[in-house]
């Protein structure tokens, strides 16, 4: 057996820095939500891997509660972004600028 | 090379190569597909490193639910595809700049801190076992996670049930 944590935490490394990239460079809101669930979920890996790494489920426990932060997140996110289609009749983060 | 490392790398390979395609997807359907399969390959991650509940809750709640919303509201706001850049061009210097930073540090505290090294011991946490810690050590936690959760949906009706203003002609009150 040949993986270490560290191989773990350059995966989830990677995971986090495409989730960041979504975030600041698309120019869609929806996709800027995805790239939060995408570090969302590299953040639950590099828990995961450290909760296997010394034999402890705490780091399991909280990965579980990642997901639900999640889901909450996710469901306001969307809904919100839908409020600000309804009335600009875009996704365009550009036009927050007019939205507050 | 062992089974459990060739299945680690290939996993690996397949979350990082998914995610990538997501993220670069013009089309947003297409992105949400991609990251159910990106989910698809977490989750079997957390199977092999012993967390047989995250797997099975990561399949549920992620690729289950929370794409299947992405999917919804792709579906129902209908988007046009713009014909402008895919990538904003004031933005990826920074972000080019930044991610660099990142992977130097990254590398740095990889190569430097020997914590990490040591290969992965075997073990699976039961999901029995998982949930009798969580309800044990974190109860209150759950009842702060429900209660988000409950606000969550409260917010979400209240935000999403609300109409633009104009379409809403003030009601004359009856005396």
């Amino acid at each position: 057996m040949t993986v270490s944590f560290d191989h773990a935490l350059v995966l989830a490394g990677a995971l986090f820095i495409m989730g960041i990239f979504c975030v600041v460079v698309r120019r869609n809101l929806i996709m800027m939500l995805l790239g939060l669930e995408i570090m969302l979920n590299a953040a639950s890996i590099a828990l995961v891997g450290a909760a296997l790494k010394w034999h402890h489920v705490e780091g399991q426990a909280i990965a579980l509660f990642i997901m639900a932060v999640a889901a909450t997140e996710v469901s306001i996110g969307l809904a919100m972004i839908v409020g600000f289609y309804r009335r600009t009749d875009t996704v365009d983060p550009n036009a927050l600028e007019e939205f507050k | 090379m062992t089974l459990y490392s060739i299945l680690f790398y290939i996993l690996a390979a397949v979350i990082l190569a998914s995610t990538a395609m997501a993220i670069t997807r013009r089309d947003m359907v297409h992105a949400v597909i991609y990251l159910v399969v990106s989910f698809f390959g977490s989750a079997l991650l957390f199977y092999l490193l012993g967390a047989p509940l995250l797997a099975a809750l990561e399949i549920i709640i992620y690729a289950g639910a929370i794409m299947v919303l992405f999917l919804f509201i792709v579906m129902m706001i209908r988007i046009r595809p713009s014909a402008g850049r895919l990538l904003s061009r004031v933005q990826l210097l920074p972000a080019i700049v930044m991610s660099g930073l990142y992977v130097v540090v990254g590398a740095f505290m990889v190569t430097g801190d020997t914590a990490g090294r040591g290969d992965f011991q075997p073990a699976v946490a039961a999901p029995e076992t998982l949930g009798q810690y969580v309800f044990q050590q974190h109860w209150v936690t759950v009842e702060i996670a429900s209660l988000l959760l409950l606000v969550a949906l409260v917010g979400a009706m209240i935000i999403g049930g609300k109409s633009p203003p104009e379409s809403h002609p003030p009601v004359e009150e009856k005396s």
